[in-house]
Parts: structure tokens; sequence; C-alpha cells
């Protein structure tokens, strides 16, 4: 046992490629699964989120029209990075949630893991998810997908680093912009992750980390004019009911907890619904299929 | 928009002049014909069919029958021709149906320069007039010499109208020019002694220039050129006339009088052989030029069997049933 | 107009429509009589005569068709593909076979165009069917896993403008898919639905596989609240989608909304312009611009906006407006009066607002609901005529300087839905594709349909995709 002194980290907001606190200067206490104290994390504000909203507003132009194969190439450095703190991420998982270091490793690798396997679908999502269509007249005719735009994302509650690499990088690999709301009592793997993405080559605002309380920051998402859709994943039934009715208003595309999507009736699941998910599953097409629009191009072929 | 003059006036020539630096140069001439707007063929098809659907049905009917008969290029171009199969053509033509002397005469009788004399003879002061082809007619292929005699010997013979040919060929190489300067001497051999001029209606072989871009630019090409009609097709290809070129070469005449005041006649050739066909024509133009365009002056058909399936729906319209070949003259 | 080649009245026959003077709600298998909602009228829009009388669904009504989709579910569901297919193989034959009857009926509820319904709806509408029938017994190729399931009853309610039409884009994927449906026609359009359940019953589809409840927008909420149904399809109103998608907020019920427009059709000046100009009359002037998709917005290049405004209105003087059974008539009926109120008023507001107003003169007939093509210039992205949805014949000319320009102001909307690009360059109709935020781009042509290409909306014009492999997603448990 060393008698020296650790130097604690100051976690803090990711916002527009920044690391500002929070502009209402609040904290919070984080715990390990114990009780005991971790650090102060920023309890971010409306205005907060209102920022995040501009960043990933601005950023949005530049990511999606990045070609395909840079996006899968700065995904795969996150990759990169993370395997270099792999051991600090896997200390802060196995405070965040209780797990045994093996465990929390497992995690964490499967975290990276999961990074690499969306670099992949950069350049392939648009040939699983477009056609060629073959009209009954003189015309070239092709669907595309592209990203929907800002997509806000109520990250999972239980899962603070794989969990949240399973719905963040989905909706970035594609091209769509982020606004994420953090676990609420574990943020600090998400604010760490946010070191490694400014590292990765990642434009600024292509994603904004927030921690704080779910219910306060995930209300003014939902009801923003420029956010275009909204990830509900780690949002109860109840608030999810409100959150999908805030989003009407501009029509954002929802995609819902799983538990809406797939076990309505289990009454446990409704109270915490992300425990719904296996994350260490094979994680499919659907998240990477949630955040796009098919737009469809008709052009006449003649001499 | 400048006032209107027939291309065959003595004012036409004065509006070409002020498009002259356009044909100036070959180069000159390909960067203008070359900045003429696309066409879109899909789109243009298109609306050709949407025309065709236009439901012309009885007095309307009976408008556009006697319409098309009135605007006919009544023709014969075999080398079978005789005097006597000539002859016969222009007494139908006076009267197309004897039945009932109510059918209006055809526009033209159109023959071959050596048969411009026994037509003009035949159809005497009837006010039909004769047109020749020329310009080594359907080719197009003889030197520009044997084309212009071939045109002053059927202006000499009488031909109140010539329908030249251009040079394919130097005009699908890009010769623009050449095709140009071809054009405006044929039409200055069009000239008559007394100082007037057979009217020269000038052939494009649309089938053979494939594509709508091309039929555009030697639209306004020959327009430039002095053309008073300008012409889909000899009949002696495997594509004449069809309702999309046609069309195009209607905004074409439209177009180039918006630009120059000159009006400028279109006449599509070959293929068209049933009134439903001359109706879809005659729709073409009152809906894309008006009724400026719908007379014989400034719109023809090239045709031969046409005139009869015109007879034929004529009289049913007048009889109520429906008439059958042995009630219209075969010649 | 030419004076002297005028074309005859060349009506067709209303003969082939038998019309019953009233109807009863189509549920499980027969037409029954409503549960005390009474009757309501539905009128020819082009003269205002009652054409026949139908039933107003009541909550009571949409409950019972409902349960009828529910019981049917089961079987439908279970059927193997390809005899689902070969139910909606016969629909599709058997409205070619009736499509004179349908297309003429078409134009008698809603007033367009005789020549549309008989060239653009009927054979679109059987060529959907034809389509999604195909897609049956083919649905682990679909790219949804190896056995996509159906979702249940499906809740669909559809707008007025394109009746028959969109009940094709609704219903014929629901069942392919092995879903059952309770179908909510538009309350003004009611006819075509009505007869298509007669063809349900010919082409011998089991009982509650289809059933139709008419009404006013009362009955189509009652619908998609109905805690029986399992997916809310809805094409019409960005304000109702909207509605719709707070009442199905924190249900499992599965959503797409085909919803509003106000689509720019953009011409560069190296545009074939005179295809460029059937593309902005058929963009806007088609169906009385009762399209969610119209493009309402022209967007010329600075530098020829005269050439092409001389084009354009010389082309709307050769427009035919009247009688929709004429098979010369080019623009028909505004649908209702209510339409025509709000055309009337959104045109007023743009004159008001400083924008040049221009119609070629026509003359309008003296009954019915009629708006002549009206062109308004000199409008500017402020005008409530360049940000509102019109939904009639009502153009609004903006210019631009450069592609940037064009960009910018075509997406400068909360809609998404379409948009037009006319040029002969190639590299930029694709950059221009792509910078554009809408659903469906035309290029080189416009208001183009089929049943193989998807056909949705970005942002306020609503989301999921109606056609192609695309539009299987709505009614699939994935």
């Amino acid at each position: 046992m060393s008698d020296r002194l650790s130097v604690l980290k100051t976690y803090k907001l990711y916002v527009g490629g920044k690391f500002p606190r929070s502009e209402s200067g609040r904290v919070y206490e984080v715990t390990d699964a114990k009780g005991r104290w971790l650090a102060n994390a920023p309890l971010a504000s409306r205005k907060d989120a209102r920022d995040a909203v501009v960043a990933a507003r601005k950023a949005f132009g530049g990511w999606s029209g990045a070609t395909a194969y840079n996006r899968g190439q700065i995904l795969y450095r996150v990759a990169e990075m993370l395997e270099g703190r792999r051991e600090q991420f896997v200390a802060e998982v196995a405070d965040a949630e209780g797990h045994s270091k093996a465990k929390a490793a497992a995690q964490v690798d499967a975290a990276i893991d999961r990074w690499v396997w969306y670099a992949g679908w950069s350049d392939k999502v648009a040939q699983i998810a477009g056609s060629s269509n073959p009209v009954a007249g003189p015309y070239f005719n092709l669907s595309a997908p592209e990203p929907t735009g800002v997509v806000a994302v109520v990250a999972p509650q239980d899962s603070s680093f794989l969990g949240l690499v399973s719905v963040l990088a989905p909706v970035i690999v594609t091209g769509n912009t982020a606004v994420v709301v953090a676990a609420e009592r574990a943020p600090l793997p998400a604010l760490s992750l946010a070191e490694v993405l400014a590292t990765s080559d990642l434009p600024g605002g292509v994603v904004n980390l927030l921690s704080g309380r779910t219910t306060e920051l995930a209300a003014p998402l939902a009801a923003h004019q420029d956010v275009n859709a909204l990830d509900l994943t780690g949002a109860d039934a109840e608030s999810a009911k409100e959150l999908e009715t805030a989003a009407a208003d501009n029509l954002k595309r929802v995609l819902r907890p799983p538990v809406a999507r797939h076990r309505p009736s289990d009454e446990a699941l409704r109270a915490a619904p992300s425990d719904a998910v296996d994350w260490t599953a094979d994680p499919g097409t659907d998240r990477l299929l949630a955040f796009l629009e098919t737009k469809t191009v008709w052009h006449p072929m003649g001499v | 928009m400048p006032t209107t003059v027939p291309a065959y006036g003595k004012e036409a020539a004065g509006r070409l002049a002020s498009m002259a630096d356009v044909t100036a140069s070959d180069g000159a001439l390909r960067r203008f014909l070359h900045g003429l707007p696309g066409v879109d063929a899909v789109g243009l098809q298109a609306r050709a069919a949407t025309l065709g659907t236009r439901s012309i049905k009885t007095t309307a009917k009976a408008y556009a029958i006697d319409l098309a008969i009135s605007m006919i290029d009544l023709t014969t171009l075999e080398g079978a021709d005789t005097p006597g199969k000539v002859r016969a053509l222009c007494a139908k033509g006076v009267h197309p149906d004897p039945t009932d002397r109510t059918a209006p005469k055809v526009a033209a009788i159109c023959v071959y320069p050596d048969m411009v004399g026994v037509a003009k003879e035949a159809l005497g002061d009837s006010g039909i007039h004769v047109a020749s082809v020329a310009t080594a007619f359907p080719a197009g292929r003889a030197a520009l010499p044997v084309k212009l005699a071939d045109t002053r010997d059927a202006v000499a013979a009488g031909a109140d109208e010539i329908d030249m040919v251009i040079d394919r060929g130097a005009f699908l190489s890009g010769r623009y020019l050449e095709v140009f300067e071809e054009i405006k001497a044929v039409k200055e051999a069009c000239a008559r002694p007394d100082g007037s001029a057979a009217h020269l209606k000038v052939i494009f072989e649309t089938g053979e220039l494939q594509t709508y871009d091309n039929v555009r630019r030697v639209s306004w090409l020959s327009m430039l050129a002095g053309a008073d009609f300008i012409k889909t097709s000899t009949g002696k290809v495997a594509v004449n006339a069809t309702p999309p070129v046609t069309l195009l070469m209607l905004e074409a005449v439209r177009d180039f009088r918006a630009t120059t005041g000159v009006q400028v006649g279109v006449k599509p050739a070959g293929g068209i052989r049933t009134t439903k066909d001359a109706i879809k024509y005659l729709v073409m133009v009152n809906e894309t030029l008006g009724e400026e365009w719908l007379t014989a002056d400034w719109f023809r058909f090239g045709a031969s069997s046409l005139l009869n399936d015109l007879l034929m729906q004529r009289q049913k319209l007048s009889t109520g049933r429906y008439s059958g070949p042995d009630y219209v003259t075969v010649d | 107009m030419s004076s002297a080649f005028d074309y005859a009245p060349a009506p067709e026959s209303r003969s082939v429509v038998d019309l019953a003077p009233s109807y009863g709600l189509f549920i499980d298998g027969e037409f029954t009589e409503g549960t005390g909602g009474g009757l309501r009228k539905t009128v020819s829009p082009a003269t205002e005569e009652v054409l026949a009388e139908y039933t107003q669904g009541t909550a009571e009504d949409v409950d019972r068709a409902v349960q009828a989709a529910r019981r049917a579910f089961e079987k439908w569901s279970a059927l193997p593909g390809a005899e689902r297919a070969k139910f909606l193989f016969r629909i599709a034959r058997i409205i070619q076979e009736r499509s004179r009857e349908l297309a003429v009926l078409e134009t008698l509820d809603n007033g367009k165009p005789i020549r549309e319904a008989r060239d653009a709806d009927l054979p679109l509408v059987a060529a959907h069917f034809f389509y999604y029938a195909g897609w049956a017994d083919k649905l682990g190729h679909a790219g949804f896993g190896p056995d996509p399931r159906p979702l249940g009853v499906a809740g669909q309610v559809i707008p007025w403008n394109f009746p028959l039409l969109m009940l094709a884009w609704k219903v014929a994927p629901a069942l392919a898919c092995g879903n059952t449906v309770v179908l909510k026609p538009a309350e003004t359009t009611p006819l075509s639905a009505l007869f298509f359940a007669d063809i349900c019953r010919q082409a011998g589809l089991p009982k509650g596989v289809v059933n139709i409840v008419t009404g006013d927008g009362s009955t189509g909420a009652s619908l998609v609240a109905h805690p029986g149904i399992d997916k809310v399809a809805f094409t019409g109103s960005t304000e109702v989608g909207k509605a719709i998608a707070r009442t199905v907020a924190g249900t499992d019920k599965k959503l797409t909304l085909e919803l509003g427009g106000k689509a720019a059709n953009i011409v560069f000046d190296d545009a074939p312009i005179d295809q460029a100009v059937e593309g902005i009359v058929n963009g806007i002037f088609f169906n009385q611009g009762h399209v969610c998709c119209a493009g309402s917005r022209l967007l010329v290049q600075e530098s020829i906006q005269d050439e092409l405004l001389d084009a354009l209105k010389r082309r709307m003087a050769t427009l035919r407006v009247g009688d929709p059974l004429d098979k010369n008539t080019d623009i028909g009926a505004i649908n209702s009066a209510e339409q025509l109120a709000r055309i009337t008023e959104l045109a007023a507001a743009g004159e008001a607002e400083g924008a040049e107003r221009w119609s070629p003169s026509c003359e309008l007939p003296g009954s019915g609901y009629w708006f002549a093509p009206t062109l308004f210039t000199g409008v500017t992205q402020a005008h409530r005529i360049a940000r509102e949805e019109v939904f009639g014949p009502v153009l609004s000319v903006l210019t631009f300087r450069t592609p940037e320009e064009a960009v910018a102001k075509a997406n400068n909307t909360p809609y998404g839905l379409s948009a037009g690009i006319w040029t002969e360059k190639g590299s930029r109709m694709l950059w221009m594709a792509n910078q554009l935020r809408a659903g469906v781009i035309w290029s080189n042509t416009f208001n183009k349909f089929d049943p193989a290409s998807p056909f949705g909306g970005y942002k306020e014009s609503g989301f999921g995709r109606e056609g192609g492999r695309h539009g299987l997603e709505a009614y699939l448990n994935v």
C-alpha cells in the first residue's frame, strides 16, 4: 500500500468536442454499487441539453457527408483507443455496476468488440437497407438509406458501458449525431468514454454526453424541435409514454423501450425496462436501421 | 416578342440576318446548337402520349377530318410512277371523295422532279400545289451541283414546293455549317426568274438522326438557313414520323418564332395512315402552337394511304354507318 | 386555346356505375347497419349532387370491426403465404376487370379527371395488389429474418385525394404479411372503399379479413385509439398525424404516417425546358394539386426565370378545367367546400402578403367546387403560401442563384416528403439528390409512382415507407 494520495478526476460533460462543466454549476454524487463515493458528476441542465443539440446539429452536415469508409475508420479507432485504456474501464464498470473484475472485463471487451462490429457496418448498411427498384417504366429507381439527423438517446440505466456503447455506436455509424443521456446512477464510464471519443478523430459534436437526472434531461430533448429522433431504451414505461407524446410535436422517430416493443405484458420489466435486454447477445441490425430514412431517387432513362 | 413574318416572305431574310452571328463560323454554329436546351426523351414521349389520349368526337372530329384532308401532301414516290399514275393521284387530290363534293381538296401532290410537269398540268387551276422532292432524294448522296440542278429542274418544271433532304452524314459528323450552307444554296435554287420562289421543305430523316437533341439542333439549323417548312422523314427508311419527334419540331418552330418572329411550318411524313393518328397530330399542333398553325399553310401531312381512311371516317360521320374500302377510290 | 379546333364534349358514361341509395358498414364479410351514428351524404364535388348515403361508424361499430378482424386474424395469418398471395392476385385481377367502373366511381366521388382516374389511379391500384401478392409467400427472403410474423389487426385511415389508391397502399401489404385490417376511408370519398368490399366478396376473401368502417374523423379517432389493434397506418394531414402519434404513445401499436409536404421543384438553367414545364404542371396540377408530394414550390434559377415563366404560363393556358367525367379534362373539381375554402383563404393570403397572382382565363362551372390553376410569383420563403401546404392547384414561384441556395431553400421547411430537380448535368443532379432532405427525389420527372418504389417522408412528412420491399416492414413484427 503506497501512501501516495491519488489524483482524482473531475468528470465533465462532453459537448461539441469540448469538456464543459454544467452551465448550471451543479454536480451530484455518484457512488459505487455499495454506496461508496466515487465522484461528483455534472448535473446537466436543460440548457446543457439545448447546447448539446446545437452542437449535434452543427456536426451533422460534416459527419453525414463523410464517406462511410471514413466513419468506419473512426469507429474502429474508438475500439483501438479503448483497448489501450481497457484497465481503466474495467475498474470503472466494476465500480459502477458492482461486478467482479472478471465480469466487468467481459463487459468492456464486449463493448470494444461492439465498436468493431458497428465500424464494419458503415459501408455495408446501405447495401442491405437499400434497393434497386424495377419500376414499370423507363426510369432508373434507387432507394438508399440516409441518417435521420440528430438523435437523442436515453442510455440504458443498468448497463452503464456495454449498454451505452450498444445504443450509441449504431446511431452514429450511419451518419447521425447523438445527444446521450448517460445512465443516471452510473454515468462515469460514459463520461470517460467521451475522453476516448475526443482522441479518436471523431469530429466534435457528433457525440454529446450528458450526465444528470434522466427525466430532467430527456423531457427537453423529447420536445426539442431540432431533434429528429429519440431512443427511449433507458426510459421507464411511464416516462417513455410522456416522452413519446412530446416527441409527436415534430414527429420524431421514436425507438420505444425494449419492453414495450417485445414484452408489453411483463410487469416486472415495465419497472426496469432495459433489464429486458441481454447486451452481450448478438445485436443484429435493428438499432442500425432504426434511425435511417429511405430516400428514393427517380431518373428517366432515355437517349 | 418580334412581330410574325412568314418564312417564305421577303422580310424573313432580314430577320434571319439578325441571327448572322450564330452562323458566322462552324464554331459559332456548333456552340449555338449545343447551347439549345436539352431534350429529355422520356418526358417528351410522355407528353406526346398524353396528348394522344385526347378524345376528339362528333363536331370536333368532323372538323379535324376535313382539316387533315386539306393538309395532305398526297404523295407518290415510286420508281414505277408513270404519268397515268400521277394524273390519277391529281384527280383524287382535287376531288378526294367522288360521292361527296363537299370533301375538301388536298394541299399538294408530291412527286419526283420528272413528274412535276405532268402533275402541274393535271392540277391546272385547282389551287393544289405541286410539291417535288429534290436534292437526290431520298439518300441525298450527290454532289452539291447535282442537288442544285435537281432543284432548279423541278422549280423550272413548275414545282410550287421543294422537299429537300439534308446531308445526314455531314450532320452526324458535326459539319453543321456545311449542312447550313447547303440548305441556303438550295433555298436560292428555289428562286424563280420572276422573283418569286418555290417554298422549301427541309427533310431531316429523323429516323437516322436518332436522338431528340439532334432533332432540336437540326430544326434550328434548318430554320436559320431559311427553311419554310421542316419535315421529319422521306418515308423511305424504317422509322419515319413519330408523335414525339413531331412534337419536338413543333416546339422548335414555336421557339424560333418567339426568337426571330419568323413562322415556319411542320410536316410529319411517313407512317401516318389512320384518322386516329392524324387527329393526334392535329391535337399536338393545337395544344403546342395553337390555331395560327392549324392551316395547310403551316402544317402538312406527307401521306398516301391516310387520305382513304380519312374519307371512310368522314363517310361514317355523315351517314352514321361504317364505310368500307370499296367506297373510296384506289389509285 | 384555339377557337377553331374546339374539342366537343367527350363525357365518360356514368352507366357503368350502379350506386345504391345508401351503404352500411362492411364488417365480418357483410354489409351491416351502423349502431346509431346515422347516415351521411357523399356528394359529387363537380355538381354537388348527392351520390349516396353512407353510415357514420361509431366507436361501437369500430369495436365490432376490430373484433371481426381479430377473429379472422388467426386463420388468415396461419394460411400459407402462397394461399394469401392467390387471394391478392384475385383481387388485382378483379380490379383490372372492373377498372372502368371504379375509375368512373372515383371520378364521381372525388372530382378528379377521368383521364387521371383511368390512366393513373386504377392501373396503380391493380399493380399494387399484384406486387404485394407476390411477396406473401416470400417474406422470409425480404431481409427481416427467416420467418417474420404479422402484427395482428391493422387500423388504417386514408385520405380523400386518391381514395382507392391509398386503400391499395394500405390493404395490399397488410394482407400479404398476414394481418387483417379495419379501414376507415375519408369522409368525403367513401364509395370506392365500399365497392372494394364487393371485390373482396367476389374474390372469396375470408370474412373479417377486410373490414370497412366509414365515417368522419371521430370514427378514425375511435379506430386508432382502439386497444385491440396492433398497428396504425395513416395517410393525411400532418396535424392529424401528430394527434395519432400522441394517441399511440406508450402503447405497443406500430405506427406509420404519410403526411403533408411542401415540395420544392428545382429548375436549373440547363434543364430540358419543355419537359421541365411539363413536370412543373404535372407536379402541381395533377389531381388538382391534392397531392401530398405536389411540387408546390417552384424554385427557378434566376437567370432563366422569365423564359421559364413565359413557357409555364403559355402551357397553363392550355389546361382544360371542367367536367371531371369529360375525357379531355385536365383539372377537375376541388374535393370539398372545406378544401376550397382553405385554398381560397391561402391564395388570398398570398395576395395580401404581396405575391403576384396569375391564372389563365378559364370558365369555371357554376355549381360544384372549383379553383382555377394559379401561379404566384415574387414569393419569398416568408410567405404563407411558401410554407403551408395548400393542397390545391396553387404554385408558388421562388428564385435561387446557386445550387447551395437552392438546397438551403428547398430544405427550409418542416416537411420532407419529395423534391424535384431539373438539370441535364448528371453530377449536379446526384449532388442535389444527396443534399435534399426528402424521401422521394424526382429528377427530370415528377409525381411518378410505382408499387416497387418506396414512398414516404422525412421530418414532419411522417415516417415509414409504403411500396417496395421497404413497405413490408410496416406490417411485420420486426
